[in-house]
């Protein structure tokens, strides 16, 4: 059976009950629901905001993309991705994976291999705005996350 | 065909997108990326450190040597920071 995957890509703050709801909702045969969500760090109080930009439709298309692969890899029962994009506040959500699956082992690792591809291959860009300072920094791609979606590979 | 720019790509070149029409010679991500940069100074920013550019050909991720024969849509950016 195909698990349901649901991709969204909005401005809007998501709500983390809502959206494993959407995955457990009348359903028994599931034994194991993992989430992560990534918040906005304010880097020791230095960032006034985040904002990411986006390539809407492609964005869409990859995280698909990514569930897909995810999908093949492990035997899941649910995905939900919500990534949203425009200004982000420190403290403020930015990402969300929820895996469902009959055992716990398959939603935790698919819910790390979702980020770790997800940061690698979604087309989002984040800018730093830092307080007291205009105009904001483009964040550098770091190697520790290619490495971390390279080591799902072989 | 239809270029999108993205992130600081997009500021350095100082626009989101554009209609483009490449000559016959440009058949390559990399001669698009050439061609783009001989343009004027501001596409050679935006372009000058070609291994920090990413391009998808009609929404799907493509390696600067593939073709870009068929696509409808090439778009430039920098590494992705998502997540």
């Amino acid at each position: 059976m195909d698990p349901a995957a649901i991709v969204r890509v909005q401005a809007e703050p998501f709500s983390i009950e809502a959206e494993i709801a959407r995955l457990t909702r009348g359903r028994t045969d599931l034994g194991a629901v993992v989430t992560f969500t990534g918040l906005c760090r304010d880097e020791g109080g230095a960032l006034a905001a985040l904002e990411i930009e986006h390539y809407p439709g492609m964005a869409e298309e990859e995280i698909g993309r990514v569930v897909a692969e995810a999908s093949a890899r492990w035997p899941l029962e649910g995905v939900v991705v919500v990534h949203r994009y425009g200004e982000i506040l420190p403290g403020d959500p930015i990402v969300l994976v929820v895996t469902a699956g009959r055992h716990r082992g398959e939603a935790f690792a698919a819910a790390s291999f979702l980020m770790d591809y997800l940061k690698t291959k979604a087309p989002f860009w984040k800018k730093e705005h830092r307080r007291g300072a205009v105009p904001g920094d483009w964040v550098a791609a770091k190697a520790e996350d290619d490495a971390a979606a390279e080591k799902w590979r072989g | 065909m239809r270029a999108l720019y993205f992130a600081w790509i997009r500021e350095r070149i100082g626009k989101a997108e554009e209609e483009i029409v490449v000559p016959e010679t440009v058949v390559t991500v990399a001669d698009v990326i050439a061609w783009l940069s001989g343009k004027d100074e501001c596409y050679a920013a935006a372009f000058e450190s070609t291994k920090s550019i990413r391009a998808a050909l009609d929404r799907t991720h493509a390696r600067h040597d593939a073709p870009i024969a068929g696509a409808r849509e090439i778009a430039f950016f920098p590494p992705m920071t998502g997540g």
